[in-house]
């Protein structure tokens, strides 16, 4: 079974396709991640995937379970870490933790143990009573990725995972993904504009260009694809990026402005 | 941190199998929706108390002058004993127009999403929000019934009329705490659910038997007070309230205009309610 199976799945809001028949399987275990501008559709496909947006036309499951069709089923299923801030600053990490496991029914037996075990996985125990809104960037990103496992999600999609962290924080959460994927074999989606955090993190990539998919495969694959200066060995991720999305200067979008807007502000809260 | 395999179903705990389980798995989401906006609210009580100036003044200024009046016919009550009900049903509809901007603030901050993305039905998350809203309305109850003790209302005392009344606050805080939710879900920003909550409040207090029994109206605004839930709650208050019970219409009639209203507003919410983070 594909753990993520996506098929001709568009987005319309009005006229013009903001995600435009894309078509991808993502197997079991697998770190995959999504790349392109501001305004490229990607949020918008996270969202159709996360059951907060219907799509237009198209399809796509998750776990085998149908985005439109079995929505209950596909929330169980999924991890999800939004761009914005998702852990309120007004609890204490416990608490957010706590409201999350009882959302998702997790057993009263086994709430506290499971919630422990979360906050020590991610490094934030012994804080765990502290407000949120006195955690760094770093801290509050590792707590929302023990919020977003704590029901023991087969998938993780994670919007900008490290948008707004300094470099020591980035580093952890990468080594948090990676040992995510090692401990339980979880399949993580993630969008990034950080061409090093593709190339280290991820599987497979795919580029997303006006709502299209302009390529896909391995992140040494897709640097085979590309022309690279005379003087290096090898192009770059940064070089595949500008190679397949060279245009995006001259045409920029509608709805970046708020995009960019949620962007610095996300970077800002964070750091 | 251990995982089940992906082979075996997951939450299973969650299918018990019986018919009212959806019923009683609601009522959960909707208690823990509720538990979260009291934890909030116990990281900071302080709130609470900035909202007691409005239906003191009304109460000492208002209150005090119009009982020198005594151009309104109250039908036998002091005019401070026919506004006190009232007085804590304003309260309660003013404090609980803006929760819409709440949840623009969740929105924008981006907590709402993972709400959204929980299996819990939008409508039990509404339904928390508003009980949510409701119990900071207690607060109001707490600061009208002190300032009404002192000015010598004739407060009834017996418990069983002061949970009835604490019964009524909530639900019209549940409300109108709703009615603000559906005015989010199509405004999207602070700016328009503001606009609409100050639009809305004075005319939904005036046109009613807050301050003023119906019967001194002009034919087309008794029609409108008789449209409006407000009366509902001042009037099944005014029959807990007071130690003379007074109102016009029976208490049974006023909960259940309040609890359908109520109830018909949460399941459209609910509706509405995944609009806020397209």
């Amino acid at each position: 079974m594909h753990m993520i199976e996506i098929y001709e799945l568009t987005k319309r809001f009005g006229p013009k396709p903001a995600v435009d028949g894309f078509s991808l399987t993502v197997e079991p275990g697998e770190v995959f991640g999504l790349l392109g501008p501001n305004g490229a559709g990607k949020s918008t496909l996270i969202k159709m995937l996360t059951t907060l947006l219907p799509a237009s036309s198209g399809r796509a499951a998750i776990a085998g379970y149908d985005i439109g069709r079995q929505p209950s089923r596909v929330q169980r299923s999924i991890g999800y870490v939004p761009q914005a801030l998702s852990v309120d600053g007004t609890l204490t990490g416990y608490e957010n933790l706590l409201i999350l496991a009882k959302l998702y029914s997790v057993p009263r037996r086994q709430r506290l143990d499971r919630i422990h075990a979360a906050l020590s996985y991610v490094g934030l125990e012994s804080v765990a009573n502290r407000l949120v809104n006195t955690y760094s960037g770093g801290m509050i990103r590792r707590l929302e990725m023990a919020q977003a496992t704590l029901h023991r999600p087969p998938v993780l999609f994670l919007d900008e995972p490290t948008v707004g962290l300094d470099p020591v924080a980035r580093k952890t959460m990468w080594d948090l993904i990676l040992q995510l994927r090692r401990d339980y074999g979880t399949t993580v989606f993630l969008t990034t504009h950080f061409m090093e955090e593709a190339d280290v993190l991820c599987d497979r990539i795919a580029m997303l260009y006006h709502g299209q998919q302009v390529a896909i495969g391995t992140p040494a694959a897709l640097k085979a694809t590309v022309p690279h200066p005379e003087a290096t060995p090898e192009a770059t991720m940064d070089d595949v990026f500008i190679h397949y999305t060279r245009n995006s200067l001259s045409t920029e979008t509608e709805g970046s402005y708020r995009d960019t807007s949620t962007t610095r502000r996300t970077a800002k809260r964070l750091g | 941190m251990t995982r089940q395999p992906h082979a075996v179903p997951l939450n299973d705990w969650a299918n018990r199998g019986r018919v009212t389980a959806p019923i009683e798995d609601f009522i959960a989401k909707a208690l823990v929706a509720a538990e979260l906006e009291v934890r909030k609210l116990r990281h900071d009580p302080i709130q609470l108390f900035t909202r007691a100036v409005q239906p003191v003044l009304w109460l000492t200024i208002f209150g005090q002058v119009f009982t020198q009046v005594r151009g309104i016919p109250t039908g036998g009550l002091s005019y401070m004993d026919f506004m006190t009900p009232g007085i804590l049903a304003q309260s309660v509809l003013f404090m609980s127009i803006f929760t819409g901007l709440l949840v623009i603030w969740e929105k924008d901050l981006g907590i709402l999403h993972k709400l959204m993305v929980s299996p819990a039905p939008k409508s039990a998350l509404v339904l928390g929000k508003a009980i949510g809203a409701g119990v900071r309305c207690l607060s109001q109850l707490l600061i009208v019934y002190i300032v009404a003790a002192l000015l010598g209302v004739g407060l009834s005392w017996n418990p069983l009329s002061i949970i009835g009344v604490a019964l009524v606050v909530m639900l019209g805080a549940a409300l109108f705490s709703t009615f603000s939710l559906i005015v989010a879900c199509w405004a999207q920003t602070h700016e328009r659910v503001m606009g609409v909550g100050q639009l809305m409040m004075m005319p939904l207090f005036f046109a009613s038997n807050a301050i003023y029994p119906i019967e001194i109206m002009p034919g087309w605004l008794q029609v409108v007070s008789r449209l409006n839930p407000l009366t509902y709650m001042v009037d099944a208050l005014r029959q807990l309230m007071l130690v003379e019970p007074a109102g016009s219409y029976s208490l049974g009639l006023s909960l259940s205009i309040l609890v359908g209203i109520a109830a018909v507003l949460i399941a459209f919410c609910g509706r509405l309610y995944p609009r806020l983070v397209r």
